[in-house]
Parts: structure tokens; C-alpha cells; sequence
């Protein structure tokens, strides 16, 4: 079973309606114990970084965290990806999981914000999630602020600059755009965490 | 590279798609699902449903109708017409929506857009402004083209987005359905005030017209909805021209 974390952001309702096309066993929950139950967790998100604070509120921050030590594939989508960052310049006093180091930040003033709609994707070989993605696919994006380069980044888009689009280290999963509104790229993506 | 986005738009009256010039003349033009299904396989980065007439009494039906268009959609889908407070925009995102337009209600209250921002964040508040030229520029009209505002439609694209819209979506009135061309000074004015992506809509006839809007207009997005209801254009082939003249757009999709 799938569990997608509602803490009371974003947009639920879509993420949930992809993987029940796919033909995924999903549920939205704020429940803890589910969260304990589940096989794999998705963390959606739009929206402000502060409306992470919910997460400690719940004591949904530490089931996360404890699903993710244990190895149960977690997938954070758009906001749920900056979350396990260290933080981000956008609320600087909710903390991120930091289980990738380094800090969310706006994008350079030479570019309109936000960074909206479809950009191509650089894919680095090897990723899970991206398998079978070609090089150059075009995803959905909605966000003001970026995560940084990483070793632990399997694909980057350009916007000003180049920022991690997906990051990947073994459980861990994480894409900036929104597999749930990139057409069939984004729900050949959620099928692959489906298959993880 | 980020992609100039070419949107479908489907004016829903009564359940139905409609069509027509300049706000009038409406034509059936099929079911809003099965339109949106269309136009998101040929590629259609984005899709939006305005619920032109939007009356209380039909509400229920736009609902429905949002459900049904959402449910296998897999492409970013906005919902106008008729949202007047938060508890009508929470309903359309509970359908399926991922974005909601408002245009009358952001003029009469403009705090309205700041209360759906909060709620749902700035990217799921599409500001829509119907304008049209004047002597001194351009005027923003509401409640479907009827009502003049005397307001300066520039001035008001600026308000809306420091209010925390997240997009704004332009509508040439004089253009409306004629196919002769967006209006690339009004979408260029308005482009150049603010900082949010701007969406050209009103007068596409041709890809040289989306070409022209995305080069001379500045537009982020640009918004058609008779030329590919009548089979006139289609988007695969307009993305392909638009590729050829290096106009960057999600092709091949």
C-alpha cells in the first residue's frame, strides 16, 4: 500500500488520482500509524515551505523520518522534495528532514518567478525512478525556489540556472516538478516508484 | 529549456462546450471530458474549463463536469467562471482542479485573491482580466465582456499579482474569437509589468499568431479555444510549426 501524507497542503487529490489510474493500492492519510503500515510513502506538496511546520505539529515529521531510516520507499513531490533538504530560504525556521544537505533558494533575478510549466529534463544514467525516461523529456513545473546540485542528483533542469529537478539515493526519491501533471512522462515516472 | 505553453480552452455553457465571437453567436462544440481528453493527446500543455454562464443555479453541473474532466487528465487543469469566495474556489479544487481563474470577483474584492493564495498557494490562482482598448489604453471589463470597470487593465495586472496571484490570463475582447491575431501591445504591456507568467488569449487564428505573441508579445502561455474545437489548427501541428520556427514548446510531447 501506498500512504500519500496529508498534512493539510497541497494538492492530494491529484497525486492520489494518478496512482489509482496506474493501478496502485493508495491511500490519503494523516495518521501515523498508517504511515508505520504502508510499503511505500509519497510526500506531495505545493505551496509555502512553512506549511511543513504541520508535520512536526502531527508528530507526522518523526513517522517520516523513521519510514525513510527503515528503508521503505519514499517518493516527495515538488514542496515534499525541498523537505529533505536541510531547509530553505523561503521560511528559514521550519527544518527540513536533511537527509540531502544543502539549502532551497530562489532563483537568480534574470528569470521571471515562479518557474512556471513544462521544462526538459537532463537525465543522469542509472536512476530508478527515471528509468526508461529518454533524455530531454519535458515535465510539469510549479516552484519559486530550487534545490541545489548534488551527487545524489539523477536529473537537472535550466532555469537561470541549473538545479535538481529529481534526486535519488538509495530509498530516497525526490522530483521538484509534478510527475502527477506531466502527462505520460510523469506517470511512467510514478510507475517506476510503484515498481521500486 | 522552459517551454512557451500552448493551452486549450473550453467555454462550458449548460454542461457543453460552446463557442462564439466576441462573447456571442454561441456554436455546441462536444463534452467538456472527451474535449479535454482530445486536446491533452495532441498535446495541449494545459487545459481550461470557463464556465461561462455560471449562474448559482448550475454550480452542481460545473462540478460534475470538472470531476468528470479531471478524472483522467494527467495535464495541469484550470477551473473559471462564477468563483465569488474561498468556499467556491475549495470546491472546484476538491473536483479535480489544480488552478481556479477568477476575473469579477478579484475586482470587486481583490483580497479574494490573497485568501486562495494563502489556502491553496499563489500557483493555483490564475487571474483572468478581459480587456479592451480605449482611448487612454486598455479597460478591464468583468462579468462575462458586460460590465465596464474604468479601471486600466495594466495597473490591474500589477495589483492582482502583488496580491499574490500566480498567473495572469489575458483576454483580448477586441480579438475574442475573430482568428485575427492576438493583441500583441496589450499582452506585451502587460508581460513587461509584472513578474508572473502572463497568458495571451483572444484572436488565434494561425501559428504565425502564437509565433508573433511569444516573440513580440512577450507571452509566457497563449490560450486558444474556437481554432482547435473546428478542426481548424491542431495542436500537434501548430507545436511542429512552432518548433520549425524555433519557438521553444514542448514537441515531441
Amino acid at each position: 500500500m501506498i500512504a500519500v501524507v496529508d498534512y493539510g497542503a497541497g494538492n492530494l487529490n491529484s497525486v492520489k488520482k494518478a496512482f489509482d489510474y496506474l493501478g496502485a493500492d493508495v491511500v490519503v492519510t494523516d495518521q501515523c500509524q498508517i504511515l508505520t503500515a504502508a510499503d511505500k510513502i509519497v510526500l506531495p506538496g505545493v505551496g509555502h515551505f512553512s506549511s511543513l511546520r504541520a508535520l512536526h505539529r502531527s508528530g507526522l515529521r518523526e513517522a517520516l523520518l523513521r519510514a525513510a531510516s527503515a528503508g521503505k520507499p519514499f517518493l516527495g513531490i515538488c514542496l515534499g522534495m525541498q523537505w529533505l533538504f536541510d531547509g530553505s530560504e523561503e521560511c528559514i525556521e521550519a527544518a527540513g528532514a536533511g537527509i540531502f544537505s544543502g539549502k532551497c533558494r530562489q532563483f537568480p533575478s534574470s528569470v521571471k518567478t515562479p518557474h512556471v510549466g513544462w521544462n526538459s529534463l537532463t537525465v543522469q544514467n542509472g536512476s530508478r525512478l527515471l528509468r526508461g525516461i529518454a533524455q530531454d523529456s519535458f515535465v510539469y513545473y510549479t516552484h519559486s525556489f530550487h534545490a541545489p546540485l548534488l551527487a545524489a542528483t539523477s536529473a537537472a533542469s535550466e532555469y537561470g540556472l541549473q538545479f535538481t529537478a529529481a534526486v535519488e539515493q538509495s530509498n530516497i526519491f525526490g522530483v521538484q516538478f509534478h510527475p502527477e501533471k506531466s502527462g505520460d512522462v510523469g506517470l511512467a515516472i510514478l510507475k517506476n516508484f510503484c515498481e521500486v | 529549456m522552459l517551454t512557451k505553453r500552448i493551452i486549450a480552452c473550453l467555454d462550458v455553457d449548460g454542461g457543453r462546450v460552446v463557442k462564439g465571437v466576441r462573447f456571442k453567436n454561441l456554436r455546441d462544440a462536444g463534452d467538456p471530458a472527451e474535449c479535454a481528453m482530445a486536446h491533452a493527446r495532441s498535446g495541449a500543455d494545459e487545459i481550461v474549463l470557463l464556465d461561462i454562464t455560471a449562474t448559482s443555479g448550475n454550480r452542481r453541473t460545473l462540478l460534475d463536469v470538472v470531476r468528470a474532466t479531471a478524472r483522467s487528465l494527467f495535464v495541469p487543469f484550470t477551473v473559471g467562471g462564477g468563483i465569488r469566495q474561498l468556499e467556491d474556489a475549495a470546491a472546484v479544487f476538491d473536483a479535480g482542479a489544480d488552478k481556479i481563474a477568477i476575473n469579477s470577483a478579484a475586482v470587486r474584492g481583490p483580497a479574494l485573491i490573497g485568501k486562495i493564495a494563502t489556502r491553496f498557494g499563489s500557483q493555483a490562482v490564475v487571474v483572468a482580466i478581459d480587456a479592451r482598448k480605449s482611448k487612454e489604453g486598455f479597460e478591464v471589463f468583468t462579468a462575462g465582456g458586460r460590465v465596464a470597470t474604468g479601471r486600466d487593465a495594466i495597473q490591474w495586472a500589477r495589483e492582482a499579482a502583488a496580491c499574490g496571484a500566480g498567473e495572469i490570463l489575458l483576454t483580448s475582447m477586441d480579438r475574442d474569437g475573430t482568428q485575427s491575431g492576438f493583441d500583441c501591445g496589450l499582452v506585451r504591456a502587460v508581460a513587461e509589468a509584472v513578474s508572473i507568467p502572463v497568458i495571451a488569449s483572444g484572436g488565434a487564428g494561425s501559428a504565425l499568431d502564437f509565433i508573433q505573441v511569444f516573440r513580440e508579445g512577450c507571452a509566457d502561455a497563449a490560450l486558444a479555444a474556437s481554432i482547435f474545437h473546428f478542426g481548424i489548427e491542431n495542436i500537434a501541428q501548430l507545436k511542429r510549426e512552432l518548433h520549425q520556427a524555433s519557438v521553444p514548446v514542448r514537441w515531441p510531447c
